[in-house]
């Protein structure tokens, strides 16, 4: 087959650059070469992968707590079964899922819609990969050993501390926590040099597609947000492990510097899951209301507002600690200040829903459903931004509720919208609509149905986290309501996945642009060649698609035998030099598993650093070495 | 339905220097994470000073100045024999590419050494009190990136002493190396007052 014959980017007469780029860019073949391979689109599609099994074992135990909290006095789950069902509930959908599920997306649209050959620092995406599934591993290895962590997914001293939860639970967690951060942080770092430099020529920042930008900001956000938690999780281990004293008030330490720690990392990564999810509902709105986004400037402004304001916010979750009231006035008044850059947004697609042309497809469903979910959550978070209410409140089901609207509304609805969108590029198969109907309506009203009771059992006073309660409370009936609807939530969830799973093998063909979309993903063939695009396409716009339904302006005289690719100016993304990739690796996996095992050997002995730190040095200079061509980024000889 | 050639590139230069190169940019964000690191961390100090009427707590003696003075003046004279070598790499001189990346390694091997001597006179120990715990904490982790570096610059030097170092881009990792030694030694500046003088003068 000809790949070039669908795009309006392809030179004519390229079928033999085609065939030599096929061999540079092209997967290792050979025995263990699954482990070697690092190219974007084939590590992005395992990170979305695992991402969603760690969702579907986070979904298992939400359904397991529900069926426990369905009625009083219910025996289905003890006490301890169930602070662990919900530390892991918690710990995997925000560590495993939510931020690594956004990076993951990322890995594999954001060169692509960016008009390059691959991600920056190929190696590091498959060792990112790699952690990421050996922290989840560990995770429920332990889980089904009866040690997962118990001390909720914020994990507070002194619960957590080494007097009050002895075992290894806590030091599972802790760890964790390190998988999973220098698994974002390192994809974090290549998203931001990508966007910074491996452009098109032509896409100055000023024509960045929204989800391009949402991404950058998400990314810097990572790289501030995700070290405190480290620090954090590093003094907990430290604690437990060699006996200091962070969090020991008898020997001069804190236990609040946890929770500013911690949340100072906790509340800009609610940011760090929602504003990816705003870059895809302003992809998904474009396209399906056939019309440029409405306010570009005011949502790129918005969305580093909201950034740099999530970063003020964290105190917020720290009302009931008993804050000199300048604090919590200075807390309450930020949290609110959050709610006008999204407003802005919000306005924003309204008016392009307005003035476009809607088509109500699936993903443009998923978008209205998470509309209307994230303005509700949007609207109890400003509730609890306020002292008076935040203390009643604090730590009942209406917390739960108000997170739930947010993360589900703000980024799963989001998230299963682009997925549906993006499904035709990443496979070449185009996803069920009717199908895609169904399992938004299922979801959209099973959520509904789960959470919005939880309001009101917040409200007449259900605390978070029991296990059980007295059936003269008169919880119930709404809790009952609850787990039918988190039924009807799973089986929506179910379809989605189901659909997909079917539509990859049977869907409809694809071919390169079946949604008539703008942006520069949709200009290579579905699914995209391991090279990305023959032809690097040049633009003029943010809607480069629109501007050149054919004859398109694209870039000539990369390298063919060489893993070139093309580095370009920060603001303006004029051409400014070429740059090798290095090709496929075990090493990246071997360092991986050197780490991974230091880290798992360090909830024993204290010595598992210097003799981890040396084995994981040495795999890591034989990944930086050039031993062969390969490493060079040369093509490898054939045989 | 084809495109049209409008750009070609392949009279572009296969490596640039700075800002300009995916290197510089790499470590900036690298900078940016480990710098967030050291706040966090010094943050954490603070506000554990906060907590005790006396700092260091009563009974603890002041950690050992020689030593971590003297390193300090290491570091600042190893800025010298860095910064020639960066500019030897963007000048793409290899011979003295090779003395002055030599001469920052044996600096960076003294300055571990003194490091060592420095740990031994922090008249703490990590479980002594809260004040023992982030004072060595807060000097591990400046330890780690400092061997981090070392056992990085090594590598390089020895890739720089063989047929691979003769390639534009490996001139572009020396200069990004020797960026990230002005972190290693900038970033030290503010440590050394928070755990040797903030006890002194606080």
């Amino acid at each position: 087959m000809s790949a070039m014959e669908t795009t309006p980017y392809a030179l004519p007469d390229s079928d033999a650059e085609h065939e030599q780029l096929q061999k540079t860019w092209g997967p290792r073949r050979g025995p263990f070469s699954w482990f070697s391979q690092i190219d974007h689109r084939t590590i992005g599609r395992r990170f979305i992968v695992t991402a969603f099994v760690w969702f579907g074992l986070g979904g298992l135990l939400a359904a397991l707590m529900r069926i426990q909290l369905a009625k009083p006095n219910n025996t289905f789950l003890s006490a301890d079964q169930y602070n662990q069902i919900f530390t892991m509930h918690g710990t995997t959908m925000m560590f495993l899922f939510a931020v690594p599920v956004m990076e993951a997306v990322a890995i594999y649209i954001i060169p692509l819609m960016l008009g390059t050959r691959g991600l920056a620092f190929p190696r590091a995406t498959a060792y990112a990969y790699y952690m990421f599934l050996f922290g989840g591993t560990m995770l429920y290895v332990a889980f089904f050993l009866n040690m997962a962590p118990d001390a909720g997914w914020f994990n507070y001293v002194p619960l957590s501390a080494p007097q009050f939860s002895p075992g290894k639970r806590i030091d599972i967690w802790a760890q964790l926590v390190n998988f999973t951060e220098i698994s974002a942080l390192t994809v974090a770092v290549e998203i931001i040099v990508t966007i910074f430099k491996q452009r098109a020529p032509g896409m100055s920042i000023n024509r960045m597609p929204l989800y391009v930008w949402s991404m950058l900001v998400t990314a810097f956000m990572i790289v501030f947000a995700m070290p405190a938690v480290m620090v954090a999780s590093n003094y907990i281990g430290l604690d437990r492990l060699v006996g200091t004293h962070f969090f020991n008030k008898a020997e001069g330490g804190d236990v609040l510097l946890w929770q500013h720690l911690f949340w100072f990392f906790g509340h800009p990564e609610v940011y760090i899951i929602f504003i990816p999810a705003l870059g895809m509902v302003s992809t998904i709105i474009t396209v399906f209301c056939r019309r440029k986004i409405f306010g570009y400037t005011a949502m790129v402004l918005s969305l580093v507002a909201t950034a740099f304001i999530g970063f003020g916010l964290w105190v917020h979750h720290m009302f009931a600690t008993g804050l000199p009231q300048s604090g919590q006035s200075y807390f309450t008044a930020a949290s609110m200040m959050i709610a006008v850059p999204s407003g802005v947004q919000i306005f924003c697609w309204i008016a392009t829903i307005a003035m476009g042309k809607p088509e109500f497809r699936p993903p443009l469903m998923f978008v209205l459903g998470f509309v209307a979910i994230f303005v509700l959550g949007g609207l109890t978070g400003v509730m609890l931004a306020a002292v008076p209410l935040n203390l009643q409140l604090h730590d009942t089901f209406f917390v739960v509720a108000h997170l739930h609207y947010v993360l589900i509304g703000g980024a799963v609805f989001p998230l299963l919208g682009a997925l549906f969108f993006w499904f035709p590029k990443m496979t070449g198969r185009l996803m069920n609509e009717r199908w895609g109907h169904i399992s938004f309506w299922l979801t959209f009203a099973g959520f509904n149905v789960t959470f919005f009771p939880q309001h009101k059992l917040g409200l007449v006073g259900m605390p978070r986290r029991i296990y059980t309660y007295l059936p003269e409370t008169g919880w119930g009936p709404l809790n009952l309501l609850s787990t039918i609807g988190a039924g009807i939530l799973a089986l929506g969830v179910l379809c989605f996945v189901v659909n997909a799973l079917y539509s990859m093998k049977r869907g409809a063909i694809a071919g390169s642009n079946p949604w008539h979309a703008p942006t520069l993903e949709w200009a290579t063939t579905s699914p995209p060649p391991h090279y990305n695009f023959l032809h690097l396409p040049t633009v003029s716009s943010t809607e480069p698609l629109w501007d050149h339904p054919e004859n398109a302006p694209v870039v000539t005289g990369l390298a063919l035998k060489k893993r070139e690719v093309l580095i370009t100016r920060l603001f303006d993304a004029e051409p400014d030099h070429l740059y090798l990739y290095p090709g496929t690796t075990p090493w990246a996996f071997l360092s991986a598993v050197a780490t991974g095992g230091m880290f798992v050997a360090l909830l024993f002995t204290p010595w598992a650093l210097p003799i981890g730190v040396a084995i994981a040095t040495t795999t890591l200079l034989c990944w930086f070495w050039p031993s062969s061509p390969r490493d060079e980024g040369e093509a490898p000889e054939q045989p | 339905m084809n495109g049209r050639a409008t750009i070609d590139v392949s009279g572009l230069p296969d490596h640039a220097f700075g800002s300009r190169s995916i290197m510089w940019w790499m470590t900036v964000c690298v900078i940016a994470i480990e710098g967030t690191v050291f706040l966090v961390t010094i943050a954490s100090y603070f506000y554990l000073q906060g907590n005790e009427a006396a700092w260091p707590p009563p009974g603890t003696r002041l950690p050992g100045l020689q030593w971590p003075t003297i390193n300090t003046l290491i570091l600042l004279v190893s800025l010298i024999p860095n910064q020639l070598a960066k500019s030897a790499a963007e000048k793409e001189e290899m011979l003295k590419v090779r003395i002055w990346m030599s001469v920052a390694a044996l600096f960076a091997v003294g300055f571990v050494i003194v490091r060592t001597l420095e740990f031994r006179h922090l008249n703490v120990s990590w479980d002594s009190n809260a004040y023992g715990s982030i004072t060595w904490t807060l000097l591990g982790f400046h330890t780690f990136h400092l061997v981090t570096d070392l056992i990085d610059t090594v590598a390089l030097l020895v890739l720089m002493f063989t047929h691979h170092g003769y390639k534009g881009r490996r001139f572009v990792d020396v200069s990004e190396n020797c960026f990230y030694w002005y972190f290693v030694v900038i970033s030290w500046l503010p440590i050394y007052a928070v755990l040797y003088w903030a006890p002194r003068l606080l």
